[in-house]
């Protein structure tokens, strides 16, 4: 048996003082069977859908907004941060505890509390799948508008910590826009509510500091969203390329001809192939690239823009048009759609998903930078993305395994993302700074921006209690650069014995 | 590999012998967590460490020596119901039931003594019993007369409360699932059926251990359909229990030394296809290739095996069939058998059947591919979650109003009956092959 020598870190790295006392006061509060505390069992929570891993030090299942509150004044007392995890399915790191302490699992506050159609709002518990969500509002033609790729299993309060996006967040704005108000508990355990059921909350807008702020402020125990109304027309169309720039170049033409589509997705040839053998969606094996377009409203609206979509693409060079002509059939497109950056775990030992934004104008220059950097640093990439939002995801593919390939695909993703900024991008499109990204902050912001968001952490209670070492650079007791990193580092460490 | 000592055996296992999980295998999981919604433990727990992922994890953490496997991760093992619902959700294809039959018999491959008990219990009870027809006979005679006494009446019936009452919870949970055993079991082998006319294709039934001796109609209705499909249909002697249960339990040996004696068996038959009306069986026989990948005299002959096995529905399906169907006037729906749907992929054969029946109209249920709790030996093994489980699709069935459940597999019929009495709902159960004989009966 020759499978130990590559082995990571064992399992307990020795806990720090108090530990059991810390374990006990959690078990007294919330009851022994919603707290977990040894090795083998903390080890199932040290990972997100990142390459990112850190042990807890202690995991809680809270039930209650009581029991949340609870956890966080004995964490508190016990000088441990607290940092909220929901299905584990992140792509940024957020939920990875990287200087331990207490892991506050929201999987079961999973209740749909009220749906109220009249207004067009539902109030749930962060531990509600966003797919269950769609599924319960669906049936009164109403649906929950941002709905990321791994919406079957993603949580909403993951969806508020992150500000998710999703296809549909071209038209209708990403989950800040969605967001009514919310019960979070901060600080000492202090249970507050933060906007309400209005649009317009009167007084200092938290609830929009709240979202997105990735567990660093408190922890969000209650939601309330606004509903939409579901079209009652839509078009799915496919546009095939022969490459990534002239898919690009049509992205920008779409928008300029003053449509705007509810989805309109990038994916590359790499990914179709890895894709359609499993789907048989119908994407073209040969295509350079196609863009999956949705236009929806009345149906005269929707002919009349399905027209002038299939017109821009067609002058920016796409080959064939396809229209889905039935459900099953946008079903099997966007299917695809969403399994596609699974599909690469297939095809690869590992790779690296990558998050970044550009003006979409700039989109071909930059994804044609995409292909020659990762092609200089010989590694395979896929891209499937949110194009019309100027959101990439290219996916690097790589052998964590092989000498040295974590640190250079690090790398190579750096230099990608310098290309997104220099583009006049950012470094995160929706999956959130977390972990991963938190080094390239000080490339978009200035101290003094970077400075004004740590003086809002302070305000809510400092930087390391609530999901230390996320979102800003540095911090006390953060290791600087990625955990993967330190994690390579362990394995060639460990494999040089 | 080094024997354990005491010190070893406290802090629990490590993975030994020839089917230690793969490493290639386990890295085709990227973390995403799209398994989660789709698992029936994680479903009723919320809890990552009973979600396909979190077991994986567990999986490569003992592989790679981070962690033992402790009696709490053996725990998580445990409770996975190998549904393998998991692999048809996973973007990945990261193939979850072999890994966890490589974990579960990578852990039985360690000295009896390290073994954990139960695990050993079990595997000597699927070895010494369900492997062996001559005593799974005397344990279903048994059964038999209590069914064909009164006996199961009487304690099932309006006066039988306080009989229940009498009897430990764990036994009366068994009780409530044991199957009515009131027909003569089907164990005729040669040949069954001869093609009503022309020459037809010759296939080969497996008779298996329990469906013979507990739904002898499924056999019945089976060769009567493959008949009218064509088929001349034999049973070749010397066939036998197919393992399934063996596998999943981690007991790979008798597993493979079931395996070789159907290959030999049903080579001799000269067949075009094996036909297997048990899901789990087909599943578990469509595998024998990989499960007898190590063994140089048997590799090629299994995978070549494995080739010709055929669902009963999948095979009736692809044949001209539905000439000729009477009227059957039922409100069905349908079970997916796990391992119809997620083992073998084989989703639209039971429906296309279905709907070809006229009169019949079929309702589904919400989730009909989620695990019905009976998993092999799970229901005894593991009764709260498996009763957990079974009360969700018992709600599910009872709201699509049908007065049939369509089942694909013994141990799913079984479990549903078992739900059906639970719950006092008005359904019958049966195998979708029993329906579409009716039909071709009521066509006549």
């Amino acid at each position: 048996m020759a499978t130990s020598s590559t082995a990571a870190p064992p399992a307990s790295p020795g806990h720090p003082a108090g530990h059991a006392a810390l374990v006990r006061d959690l078990q007294n509060a919330l009851g022994a069977a919603a707290v977990l505390h040894l090795p083998e069992d903390l080890i199932a929570f040290e990972y997100d859908a990142t390459i990112e891993r850190a042990l807890p030090e202690v995991v809680v299942f809270p039930a209650t907004t009581e029991d949340v509150s609870a956890a966080v004044r004995i964490a508190e007392q016990h000088l441990r941060p607290v940092v909220p995890r929901g299905s584990g399915s992140g792509l940024s790191g957020g939920a990875v505890p990287l200087t331990g302490g207490v892991l506050v699992v929201l999987t079961k506050m999973n209740r749909i509390l009220e749906i109220d159609r009249a207004n067009r709002v539902a109030v749930l518990q962060p531990g509600v799948i966003n797919l269950q969500l769609q599924e319960a509002v669906a049936p009164h033609g109403l649906l929950f508008a941002p709905d990321p790729s791994s919406q079957r299993v993603c949580s909403l309060g993951g969806n508020v910590a992150n500000n998710s996006g999703g296809p549909h967040t071209l038209a209708h704005g990403s989950t800040v826009n969605h967001v009514l108000g919310l019960e979070v508990v901060l600080p000492g355990g202090r249970i507050t509510r933060l906007g309400g059921r209005l649009v317009d909350a009167p007084g200092i807008d938290l609830r929009g500091l709240f979202v997105g702020s990735e567990g660093t402020l408190g922890i969000v125990t209650e939601i309330t969203v606004r509903l939409v109304r579901a079209a009652p027309a839509v078009r799915t169309l496919v546009a095939v390329f022969d490459s990534v720039e002239a898919a690009s170049e049509a992205v920008s033409a779409i928008i300029r001809r003053g449509i705007i589509p509810v989805a309109l997705e990038m994916l590359d040839r790499e990914i179709i192939r890895l894709v359609e053998p499993r789907i048989h969606a119908g994407y073209p094996l040969d295509a350079g690239a196609v863009l999956l377009i949705e236009v929806e409203g009345l149906a005269e609206g929707v002919d009349a823009d399905g027209a002038a979509v299939e017109e821009a693409c067609h002058l920016a060079g796409a080959r064939e048009i396809r229209v889905a002509h039935t459900a099953a059939e946008r079903d099997r497109l966007w299917e695809a759609r969403k399994v596609g950056i699974g599909a690469i775990g297939a095809a690869s030992p590992a790779f690296y998903l990558l998050d970044g934004v550009v003006p979409r104008t700039r989109l071909p220059a930059v994804m044609r930078g995409v292909m020659e950097t990762s092609a200089r640093y010989g590694f395979r990439v896929a891209n499937i993305f949110h194009a019309g939002d100027g959101n990439l995801h290219p996916n690097l593919m790589f052998d964590p395994d092989e000498e040295g390939a974590t640190a250079r695909v690090l790398e190579c993703a750096e230099e990608i993302m310098r290309l997104c900024v220099d583009a006049g991008g950012a470094v995160t499109g929706e999956h959130g700074i977390g972990l991963e990204k938190r080094s390239y902050m000080e490339w978009i912001y200035s101290p003094a921006d970077l400075a004004a968001m740590h003086a809002v952490r302070v305000a809510f209670g400092g930087a390391e209690r609530f999901n230390p070492c996320k979102v800003l650079p540095g911090g006390h007791g953060c290791a600087s650069g990625h955990g993967a990193e330190a994690m390579a580092a362990i394995r060639r460490g460990s494999d040089s014995v | 590999m080094t024997t354990h000592t005491e010190h070893e055996h406290a802090h629990g296992l490590q993975f030994v012998g020839l089917d230690i999980p793969s490493k290639a295998d386990l890295q085709n999981c990227i973390h995403c967590g799209f398994c989660l919604p789709a698992c029936p433990t994680y479903i009723a727990t919320g809890q990552e460490l009973e979600s396909p992922r979190g077991r994986l994890h567990l999986i490569s953490s003992v592989l790679d020596g981070r962690i033992d496997a402790t009696d709490r991760v053996l725990g998580h093992l445990d409770l996975c119901l190998q549904c393998r619902a998991c692999e048809t959700a996973c973007p990945s294809s990261v193939p979850y039931g072999r890994i966890m039959e490589d974990a579960r018999a990578a852990i039985l491959a360690n000295a009896p003594a390290a073994q954990p008990r139960g695990w050993r219990t079990r595997a000597l009870l699927l070895r010494e019993v369900l492997a062996r027809p001559s005593r799974l006979r005397v344990a279903l005679a048994l059964g038999r007369l209590y069914t064909r006494s009164g006996a199961q009446a009487l304690v099932r019936g309006p006066l039988g409360a306080s009989l229940r009452g009498m009897l430990p919870p764990a036994l009366a949970r068994l009780e409530s699932s044991a199957p009515v055993l009131d027909r003569a079991p089907f164990r005729t082998t040669g040949v069954l059926a001869r093609p009503t006319s022309g020459s037809g294709t010759r296939v080969a039934l497996l008779l298996g251990c329990v469906q013979g001796e507990i739904y002898p109609q499924v056999h019945e209705a089976t060769v009567r359909v493959l008949q009218h499909a064509g088929c001349e249909v034999v049973a070749p002697e010397g066939q036998g229990c197919c393992g399934a249960l063996h596998s999943h339990a981690g007991d790979a040996e008798t597993a493979r030394a079931l395996a070789r004696r159907n290959i030999a068996a049903f080579e001799r038959a000269g067949v075009e296809a094996v036909i297997v009306n048990a899901a789990g069986c087909g599943a578990a026989m469509k595998e024998y290739g990989r499960l007898l990948r190590h063994d140089t005299r048997w590799a090629e002959r299994a995978e070549r095996f494995s080739v010709g096995v055929r669902d009963v529905l999948e095979f009736v399906a692809e044949r001209d069939f539905a000439n000729g169907l009477g009227r059957v006037e039922r409100t069905v729906t349908l079970q997916d058998a796990c391992h119809l749907a997620h083992a073998q992929r084989i989703r639209e054969a039971p429906r296309a059947i279905l709907r070809a029946i006229p009169g019949l109209q079929l309702v589904e249920m919400r989730t009909p591919d989620r695990c019905c709790g009976s998993a092999g030996l799970y229901s005894a093994v593991q009764p709260e979650m498996s009763a957990t489980i079974l009360d969700a699709k018992m709600a599910d069935i009872a709201s699509t109003g049908a007065a049939t459940v369509c089942t694909s597999n013994p141990g799913c019929t079984m479990q549903i009956e078992a739900g059906v009495r639970r719950t006092g709902l008005d359904a019958e159960v049966c195998h979708v092959i029993e329906i579409l004989d009716e039909a071709i009966r009521a066509g006549r």
